[in-house]
């Protein structure tokens, strides 16, 4: 009997020393699921969620604060990633889905008034004061943040056209042809 | 002769439907009314423009140039006017345009001057480099630049040279005839290649349905004396996978994730040898190639037709049967079919085919998977095709990556089997495409978050320098205010929000040794500075410009040149133009 509890106790006692220096020696810095959270938005910096940016809203979510469905952008495709993840239950888009845009400056109009640059979160327009200003548009993430701040309304949205370079094969479909 | 042959798993022995097609030899294709030369021919960088609209071109001139070096030239295939630089129509499934160079042709079919160069007396940088100005492509159908192949792996000696000849889709019999008519100089481009990879052995691999090609490249390689082996491979699709045939002569299995020089093999279709070799030896680029047109027309042949011809004219020529109700581009195998018969005759393009109700009846609809397995049996790359289907119509694209989807070379062995129809090729193509664009967006994202978070951290150190700088005139002023307590009765020691100018200004008020020309003399040091800065920068990405760039670059020069006498002025539109000029290659 008490060797048993012996037995117990130094089990217990080893484990909890293995498990205690293991906490130390391999401590994870930062929060891995906000990481993961993070991963699956689409970094769009919108703002479109309410919160300032993509990883605040993953903090929030990881927090349990904020639902899986606020973000426009990641579509209906990001909040059944996220419900996998999360082990939550998938929740229709807060908001209306859009096909991906880029914003277009009309270099004519443009003053140069580098508003729209600091507007941008992810420096994706270029130009100097009173010089027109351009938008490089692969590192457009489609944001729209820039739009508001233009004092003569130069910037528009272009929905992405499909071209070679992003065309894709589409799910096969089985025509269903009228039997004759 | 090889000793033994090693065979690959699966494959499948469909009618092959060559016959109709080699019974007349090559012919030459007729300059067609219009040229559309797609800029964008190759695997890898898209060529830039070079040409004008307007512009006079002859027959072998540069009119795209290759971006970077896994990209190959486009040049014109006759002599004519370029009408215009515009989207149009592709050779592609889509339909979707591509950027093109219009150009009618004057009819006189006039060369540039052609250079014959003998690639022994070349360094071999330079002769990848003629390869790759001569725009010679892998011309099987995969269209990746053969220089980028040339380069042998530096830790493993490059054993073999394979040469594929094999040409195993049913239809096509554009290499059997250029292997029939034109074997001597295939066989004189071969020795470029061995070579530029210092190949120990070449082995040409021919299938065995083809005994006029195989006679008449052994009898080419026996009258220039070479020491290569012709080899004749049993007739199964897809034999002509540049990885089935390498397996087939070298017993060498090359996995998705390396490339066949990491294990010293090499494996070039015969076109593309013949192309290499008139590129070197007689200073030809690609311009033209062979194609096959067959299936429901009266008059099956191989023409050899200019890059770029419209192929509603190129079938004109074999006069399509009155039922024909589709055209094939590649085999009934692994091509695609056109949605546009505008679309050009490209690099890419090995064989045109009129389809019928009657030659491809449409296919029975898809009935469920049985999981007999016949898909795994023929599958030459070991695959478990009916798994890959389940997850690619699940959208489940982690687990067909764990099945190897990208092992799948889309041979569609698997759905020729399958006895429920199902269309397993056109699931992987969906998977595999949405896979990649997966992947793109996801780089997208990362690098929009790299850039998101380097912004964040620069305003903030730029907000953190900014207090500092207000903190250190701040104090500045505070000790210098001692000494005239008149003005720290006006200004309170404390006050932070203040334009460091208006920092100085005060100080400059303070101290009363003559702030004038102190402050003129920093202003002129500054302004040096800044000039020889500026001209200090060179504008960079100046080279490879398309013709309008230079252009414009030109008569902004020029007006610059015009504004010279007022140096004020002048230096105030160079510093402009310079950012303007900087802007689109960023
Ligand atoms: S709405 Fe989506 S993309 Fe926009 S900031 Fe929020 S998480 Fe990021
Ligand atoms: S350019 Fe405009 S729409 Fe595009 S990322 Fe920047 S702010 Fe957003
Ligand atoms: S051949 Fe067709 S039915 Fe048979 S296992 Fe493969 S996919 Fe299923
Ligand atoms: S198409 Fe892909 S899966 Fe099907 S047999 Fe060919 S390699 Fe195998």
């Amino acid at each position: 009997m008490i060797t048993a509890l012996a037995i117990m106790a130094l089990g217990a006692v080893v484990l909890g020393a293995a498990l205690g220096y293991a906490s130390i020696r391999f401590k994870v810095e930062g929060d891995p699921l906000v990481e993961k959270i993070e991963a699956i938005l689409p970094q769009t910096q919108c703002g479109q969620c309410g919160y300032p940016g993509c990883k605040p809203y993953a903090a929030a979510i990881s927090a349990g604060e904020a639902d899986i469905n606020l973000c426009p952008p990641g579509g209906m495709d990001g909040v059944r990633k996220l419900a996998d993840l999360l082990g939550r239950e998938v929740k229709a888009l807060e908001a209306e889905e859009k096909p991906k845009q880029v914003a277009i400056i009309d270099e004519a109009t443009c003053i140069g008034c580098t508003l729209c640059i600091q507007a941008c979160p992810v420096d994706a327009i270029v130009g100097a004061a009173k010089q027109m200003h351009t938008i490089i548009e692969p590192l457009c993430t489609g944001c729209e943040l820039c739009i508001k701040p233009c004092p003569v309304e130069c910037i528009h949205m272009l929905p992405i056209t499909e071209n070679l370079d992003n065309w894709k094969w589409k799910y096969p479909v089985i025509e269903i042809k009228r039997a004759a | 002769m090889l000793a033994q042959l090693f065979g690959f798993k699966g494959g499948v022995k469909p009618q092959t439907n060559k016959a109709p097609s080699v019974q007349l030899p090559i012919g030459q294709a007729p300059l067609p009314s219009c040229l559309f030369v797609p800029l964008h021919q190759n695997i890898g960088g898209a060529p830039n423009p070079l040409v004008v609209v307007g512009e006079h071109v002859l027959k072998g001139q540069l009119i795209g140039g290759a971006d970077g070096w896994v990209s190959a030239a486009v040049h014109a295939p006759t002599s004519g006017t370029v009408l215009a630089i515009e989207e149009h129509v592709a050779a592609h499934p889509s339909g979707l345009p591509t950027l093109s160079v219009v150009i009618e042709p004057d009819g006189r079919d006039q060369w540039i001057p052609r250079t014959a160069l003998d690639h022994r007396s070349l360094a071999p940088e330079r002769v990848r480099e003629i390869l790759r100005d001569a725009g010679v492509v892998g011309l099987g159908g995969a269209a990746f630049p053969s220089h980028a192949k040339l380069t042998p792996a530096r830790a493993v000696p490059m054993q073999d040279l394979v040469i594929n000849g094999a040409e195993c889709e049913p239809f096509m019999t554009c290499d059997d005839l250029l292997m029939r008519e034109r074997a001597e100089e295939i066989v004189r481009g071969i020795a470029i290649f061995r070579d530029l990879l210092g190949a120990k052995r070449v082995l040409i691999g021919i299938e065995d349905n083809k005994p006029e090609a195989i006679s008449a490249m052994n009898k080419a390689v026996l009258r220039l004396a070479e020491d290569y082996a012709v080899v004749a491979v049993p007739t199964r699709y897809p034999a002509g996978g540049a990885k089935q045939l390498i397996r087939v002569l070298t017993g060498k299995e090359v996995p998705a994730s390396k490339r066949s020089t990491e294990l010293g093999v090499q494996c070039f279709n015969v076109a593309t040898v013949y192309t290499a070799y008139r590129a070197l030896a007689h200073g030809e680029p690609v311009i033209s190639r062979i194609v096959t047109l067959t299936g429901n027309i009266e008059q099956p042949r191989n023409w050899e037709v200019r890059l770029g011809t419209p192929m509603r004219e190129l079938i004109a020529l074999g006069r399509p049967k009155a039922d024909t109700d589709r055209y094939l581009m590649g085999g009934p195998m692994m091509g695609f079919e056109i949605p546009d018969l505008a679309a050009p005759v490209v690099k890419a393009t090995n064989c045109l085919i009129a389809g019928s109700p009657a030659l491809f009846p449409a296919s029975p609809p898809e009935m469920p998977c049985i999981r007999c397995g016949a898909c795994a049996e023929v599958c030459p790359h070991e695959l478990q095709p009916f798994e890959l289907y389940w997850f690619s119509r699940a959208r489940n694209f982690g687990k067909t990556q764990e099945y190897h989807i990208f092992d799948c070379i889309e041979c569609g062995c698997c759905s020729y089997v399958c006895p429920s129809h199902i269309p397993l090729v056109q699931y992987f193509r969906f998977a595999k495409s949405e896979i990649w664009s997966r992947e793109r967006e996801k780089q997208a994202a990362d690098a929009a978050k790299a850039r998101f978070e380097l912004r964040n951290a620069r305003e903030e150190r730029e907000q953190a320098e900014k207090a500092e700088r207000l903190a250190k005139a701040a104090a500045a002023r505070g000790s210098e205010r001692k000494p005239a307590p008149a003005s720290a009765a006006v200004l309170p020691p404390t006050v932070e929000p203040v334009q460091p100018v208006a920092a100085a200004e005060s100080a400059e008020a303070v101290s009363p040794s003559d702030p004038d020309t102190v402050r003129k003399a920093t202003i002129v040091a500054a302004m040096e500075r800044a000039r020889a800065q500026r001209e200090a920068v060179k504008p960079r990405n100046t080279e490879q410009l398309t013709v309008e760039q230079k252009n414009e670059i030109a008569a902004i020069e020029a007006r610059r040149a015009a504004l010279k006498p007022e140096p004020a002025a002048a230096q105030g539109g160079r510093a402009d133009s310079a950012t303007s000029q900087e802007r689109p290659g960023e």
